[in-house]
């Protein structure tokens, strides 16, 4: 039986999802209905025998901590192995973790413990189903240091990620970050498979470089490959996102809702296990019309719903419409309301005919950076006070009460945020 | 104030026909995800009792596959946690139970080598939701021995099948067992609560004695003891009382008020987790009144019906007026109305199965 370490990095910020993340860290950021994203990388880990799982946090992990806990719903919750959460700590050379590779390096004794002969290194914020036993028989039948999942991207879009250069033998010769003239189109998924011993001797070797940003894809592995060292791509062509960006959160989950969805969350042989509230089945009212959607346990639908996902515990009210919009749970929606291409956060209260979503889609006046497209985001534990109009890509903050809208019609591109 | 729960769920009843023929009555899965144990359990667990023995006897396999380490309920704990206690062999001989008196009986080390000083019975047929610590307030202020959960029972249950008290106060001076000539309306629920010591009293004076059942133990002692009788008002229904019975409460889980009274007061309903993905209903579904669960796939139409985890109903299909449990399937052109369809079942395409004096029903793995 070979010894398998899975190290899951879930300290991310992941600014370019905005409010999504200001209070939570990536990782713990709501997916599908019921999941949150580290619920797909967990799931891969026990769905692929890997009982043996660290997850490094820094970013805001309480929720992400409340969530894994002791690791009981992906029956991580172990005598031996099972599930330790590594946040940053004081004592010897430690520190905040100052990129992916030092966060490792700092929990070289925690691997040390298992004496593992293999270590994956994956990301917590992933949606994606994959048996790591494919990636690790792969890395072993061709005796590599290191093996890197890759996927292949349109051509045209592959100066946007890592691109790596193989030859025939699958065997990475060179690596290119962000190229502007692509060489291949093969890109790194953030999944990397290392002997543990070859891995331990570049991390230590990372940190004692001073011009080092202590990150695996600009630093360790550029290294790894200028060396020469055999480091594999193995490719994967499977369903794989990285919900990085608003709209690419958006698109993920509506495209859960679609006839025949690219990630198939019924795979009884391929569950996906999550930490939930505990709540009675969904109810669809006799007023309800729902059409290519997802509804969730606890919800209580009235209104109309369309290509929308409808996390836990959600009311709709009559004569509401939701289109093309992500609602997370708890949330509240009235009746008379229009709301269409939003995201809405946990446990927002909208009150009666409020409209989201109306007009053109104008530039962002609060961060043109991370609200790129027309969708708009609604924070939690907001509320919307009745009567209220707003446009498109706007942005109502966390916590925003009735007092904070200064105004009842908030164009495309506007926003509230909540004043202490 | 320690309490012991008791569960008695070793029961069977004909009038069920195929929905009890692979499980006990209280693994009768209802409103979608649940199971009729679910209620009593889950309310014990609320009302703080953390060591819960599980009385079981008849088919106990989907009922012992349910409950498993206790774990959905808190219950798998070093102190306490849940006990199954079924009827077994030794060397004395092997003994069915042949009552409630007698299946406590046999388990009364379970009663001996506890710390409790007081014991919840109670059955894991019936579907409520009730915060036990008022009982247990009614049971001290009111200096009662034994005190019995009672219920006014209106016209829709019939009175013939339960057990009658008569009241004077707060105190039982009566109990009939389903009288012909009920001589009030209200209705014993099957909940006891009373001192553990004087029920093992009672227990070894009057099972050796050959009297097997509970409620006539105590019917004996009316005279003897203050036995007080606890008013309940809220909803309450026995699974047990036959397919019409099962069916109607079923039914209930689409009214708003049962939903709010069952679900979201005094505490949750807990049950077996199935990690499934939320429902998904499809571009040419049609959904009205009606609940989902988990794992669903709705593209056909659905009215007025309970579908359970992993139920799939394809494009083209019509269910009505019907509960639907887990796993099954219902194909392309099929109509489904007043039925009750058991697990993983499959009606094929354009099969017709309509209710229409009574509510038609498919047992598991059928295929139609």
């Amino acid at each position: 039986m070979r010894n398998v370490l899975a190290l899951i990095l879930a300290g991310g910020h992941g600014k370019r999802l905005g409010i999504l993340t200001e209070k939570i860290a990536k990782p713990a950021v709501p997916f599908g209905g019921k999941y949150r994203l580290i619920d797909f990388t967990l799931s891969n880990c026990v769905n692929s025998g890997i009982y043996q799982v660290g997850v490094l946090t820094q970013y805001r992990p309480h929720l992400l901590n409340n969530h894994i806990n002791i690791g009981r719903p992906w029956d991580l919750d172990r005598k031996k192995g099972g599930v330790t959460i590594l946040p940053p700590y004081l004592g010897g050379v430690s520190g905040w973790y100052k990129g992916t590779a030092n966060a490792v390096y700092q929990n070289i004794e925690y691997i040390e413990s298992y004496n593992p002969d293999f270590v994956i290194i994956l990301s917590g914020d992933h949606v994606y189903a994959m048996d790591y036993n494919d990636i690790i028989d792969f890395h072993i039948l061709k005796g590599a240091d290191g093996t890197i999942a890759c996927i292949e991207v349109p051509i045209e879009e592959a100066n946007r990620f890592g691109i790596m250069i193989t030859n025939l033998e699958h065997k990475i010769v060179d690596f290119e970050e962000k190229p502007a003239q692509p060489r291949s189109n093969l890109a790194s998924l953030g999944i990397y498979v290392f002997n543990w011993r070859f891995l331990k001797e570049y991390l230590i070797e990372d940190e004692a470089d001073q011009s080092s940003t202590h990150d695996f894809g600009h630093d360790v592995i550029p290294k790894m490959i200028k060396d020469n060292r055999k480091i594999y791509a193995y490719r994967f062509s499977g369903y794989w996102r990285d919900v990085g960006t608003i709209k690419s959160y958006w698109e993920s989950n509506l495209e859960l809702t679609r006839p025949i969805p690219p990630l198939n969350l019924y795979d009884r042989h391929w569950r996906f296990y999550t930490q939930t509230e505990e709540m009675p089945p969904a109810y669809c009212a006799s007023s309800s019309r729902i059409v290519n959607s997802i509804i969730s346990e606890g919800c209580e639908i009235h209104g109309i719903v369309e290509n929308s996902v409808i996390f836990q515990g959600v009311y709709i009210g009559e004569n509401t419409v939701v289109k093309n919009s992500v609602i997370m749970t708890g949330t509240c929606i009235e009746r008379d309301c229009l709301i269409s291409d939003t995201i809405v956060a946990e446990r927002v209260t909208i009150q009666e005919r409020v409209t989201i979503g109306k007009g053109e889609p104008a530039p962002s006046r609060l961060d043109e950076e991370v609200y790129t497209d027309h969708i708009s985001v609604i924070g939690m534990y907001s509320k919307i006070p009745a009567g209220v109009i707003i446009g498109k890509n706007c942005v109502i903050g966390i916590g925003v009460t009735e007092r904070d809208f200064e105004l009842s019609n908030i164009e495309s591109g506007g926003y509230v945020l909540h004043r202490e | 104030m320690r309490i012991l729960g008791l569960i008695l769920a070793g029961g069977h009843s004909e009038s069920l026909r195929s929905l009890v023929a692979k499980r006990a009555s209280a693994a009768l899965p209802v409103f979608g995800k649940y199971r009729a144990i679910d209620f009593t359990l889950s309310n014990m667990v609320n009302a703080g009792i953390r060591k819960v023995g599980v009385l079981t006897q008849y088919n106990p396999r989907s009922l012992m596959d349910h409950l498993g380490s206790g774990k959905e309920w808190d219950l798998d704990r070093k102190n306490g946690g849940l006990f199954i206690l079924q009827p077994y062999v030794s060397q004395e001989g092997s003994y069915w139970y042949k009552g409630t008196a007698d299946a406590i009986f046999q388990n009364m080390t379970l009663l001996r080598r506890g710390e409790e000083d007081y014991i919840l019975i109670g059955s894991g047929d019936h579907i409520y939701k009730i915060d036990f610590s008022r009982v247990f307030d009614f049971h001290l202020s009111n200096d009662a021995d034994i005190t019995l959960l009672v219920k006014e029972l209106d016209d829709t249950y019939n009175l013939s099948q339960y057990g009658i008290v008569e009241l004077s106060g707060n105190r039982i001076t009566n109990i009939e067992e389903k009288p012909q000539k009920p001589k009030t309306n209200i209705g014993f629920l099957g909940i006891y609560f009373m001192n553990k010591y004087l029920l093992m009293e009672l227990l070894y004076n009057y099972v050796t004695k050959g009297e097997t059942d509970l409620l006539s133990i105590v019917t004996s002692q009316l005279d003897r003891l203050r036995v007080c009788g606890y008013l309940f008002n809220g909803y309450w229904r026995n699974v047990k009382k036959g397919i019409d019975e099962y069916f109607r409460i079923n039914m209930d889980g689409l009214k708003k008020e049962v939903r709010e009274e069952l679900f979201y007061k005094y505490g949750k309903i807990y049950t077996k987790l199935k990690d499934l993905p939320p429902p998904k209903i499809g571009s040419t579904a049609i959904v009205k009144n009606s609940i989902l669960s988990d794992g669903c796939i709705v593209n056909g139409t659905v009215e007025n019906s309970i579908l359970f985890r992993g139920v799939y109903v394809k494009a083209g299909a019509t269910i009505v007026n019907s509960v639907i449990m887990q796993d099954t399937v219902i194909e392309e052109g099929a109509i489904v109305k007043n039925a009750v369809l058991d697990k993983e079942v499959l009606i094929r395409q354009e099969s017709r199965l309509v209710g229409r004096d009574s509510i038609a029903i498919l047992e598991k793995r059928a295929v139609l």
